[in-house]
């Protein structure tokens, strides 16, 4: 076959994929869809959730997991383009910035005898297996959306896909947790967060090869 | 250099409404831009020119089939440019080329006149022989044969519909045999 032969079967096909940006939203719609399901149906949401909502810590908690959620997103939909460009790592690394914030404001707030009782929670281990599972749907969604784009580096888009379902995870995962101490989020929340991102960026490597 | 100006961007986004004449005029353009660059750059790593078409197929194929991964509010030419890097990489170290490969960001003149070696054969023919008889079959009429989706879809008694379904198919099977293949 040569190359004007090829065009001519190029022409001749007029199936044009949806763009990656609607794909990836409704990925993220679906995937979270199920996860919330998932979460009601099971361990539910925290019966406290209205009065929640009027505390600091929990608010905070949200709204960082939110951001991370945010950034990723905008991340993820320029990752999948072959001009794609990273995020600058300043405002990836945010998240991280207002949360070591907010452990010092914590330390300043509480004595120190209950600083143990507030890092171990209530909830550790819960939240290190229940985030992964509420991580699974999206990721499994996005990656299927992710597969027909064309991304410049497969790794660091498919490490996006980890950060952005391990996001829709935990701030599910958050509305359940009774846990809203800063020192709890930085620690059962990263170290649930962390692995989803590694794998995720390893399958990336591979399964979005294009 | 240019003998008649034309907006690439402009070509793709025409043929996003569903201009295949347009669509045609693009990839042809394409094809003598890659064709040259790809050439360039094997002599450049001192590799015969005998994989160039090859490597101009797999991109166009790439092109073509990743077409909704261009936002029609950017320019076409860095897309392409970034789309023919990818797969030039791609098709080298498919090749055991390992040593660092010294391909820059593709910074040549996107718009050649076309030249002469449209008609060399790429490796396309083996690959096809590698897909399911029905793909391979709809490939081979509408490209080698010069049959139009209709025709194709009366002498097997399908649908046009059902006929440009299967080809789109069909040549995402084909860059998967490429992603594949390991000459």
């Amino acid at each position: 076959m040569n190359t004007n032969e090829l065009i001519d079967a190029l022409a001749t096909d007029t199936n044009r994929e949806p763009s990656p940006t609607r794909s990836i939203i409704l990925a993220v719609s679906l995937g979270s869809a199920i996860s919330f399901i998932g979460l009601v149906a099971t361990i539910g949401l925290r019966e406290d959730l209205g009065a929640a909502l009027y505390t600091w810590r929990f608010d905070l908690k949200l709204a960082v997991l939110a951001l991370i959620l945010a950034l990723a997103f905008i991340d993820a939909l320029k990752l999948v383009r072959p001009t794609g460009q990273h995020l600058p790592g300043a405002l990836n690394s945010l998240p991280m910035l207002i949360l070591l914030s907010a452990v010092c404001l914590e330390l300043t707030l509480l004595p120190a005898d209950v600083w143990h009782s507030s890092l171990i929670g209530s909830n550790a281990v819960l939240c290190l297996v229940a985030i992964p599972a509420l991580s699974l749907a999206p990721l499994l969604s996005i990656f299927v959306a992710m597969r027909s784009a064309a991304p410049r580096c497969p790794m660091s888009t498919g490490a996006a896909a980890g950060r952005l379902a391990a996001g829709i995870g935990a701030l599910l995962y958050g509305l359940h947790c009774f846990d809203d101490s800063p020192l709890f989020v930085i620690t059962w929340y990263t170290l649930a967060i962390v692995p989803i991102v590694g794998i995720a960026a390893i399958y990336g490597r591979f399964w979005l090869r294009w | 250099m240019l003998h008649k100006p034309v907006d690439l961007s402009e070509l793709m986004r025409t043929a996003n409404r569903g201009d295949a004449a347009a669509y045609r005029t693009l990839l042809e353009a394409l094809s003598s831009w890659l064709r040259i660059v790809v050439r360039r750059r094997l002599e450049r790593i001192n590799r015969g020119p005998e994989d160039v078409e090859d490597i101009v197929q797999e991109t166009l194929l790439a092109v073509h089939l990743k077409r909704h991964t261009w936002s029609e509010a950017d320019p076409l030419e860095p897309w392409v440019r970034a789309i023919a890097h990818h797969k030039l990489i791609d098709a080298l170290r498919r090749r055991g080329f390992r040593e660092h490969i010294d391909i820059d960001e593709l910074t040549d003149e996107l718009s050649v006149p076309p030249d002469a070696e449209s008609n060399a054969v790429g490796d396309c023919h083996r690959l096809l022989k590698t897909l399911p008889d029905k793909h391979r079959k709809i490939i081979e009429a509408i490209a080698i044969q010069g049959q139009t989706a209709r025709e194709f879809a009366n002498s097997i008694g399908s649908t046009e519909g059902a006929v440009r379904v299967a080809l789109h198919r069909a040549l995402k099977l084909l860059a998967k045999a490429y992603r594949r293949d390991e000459p």
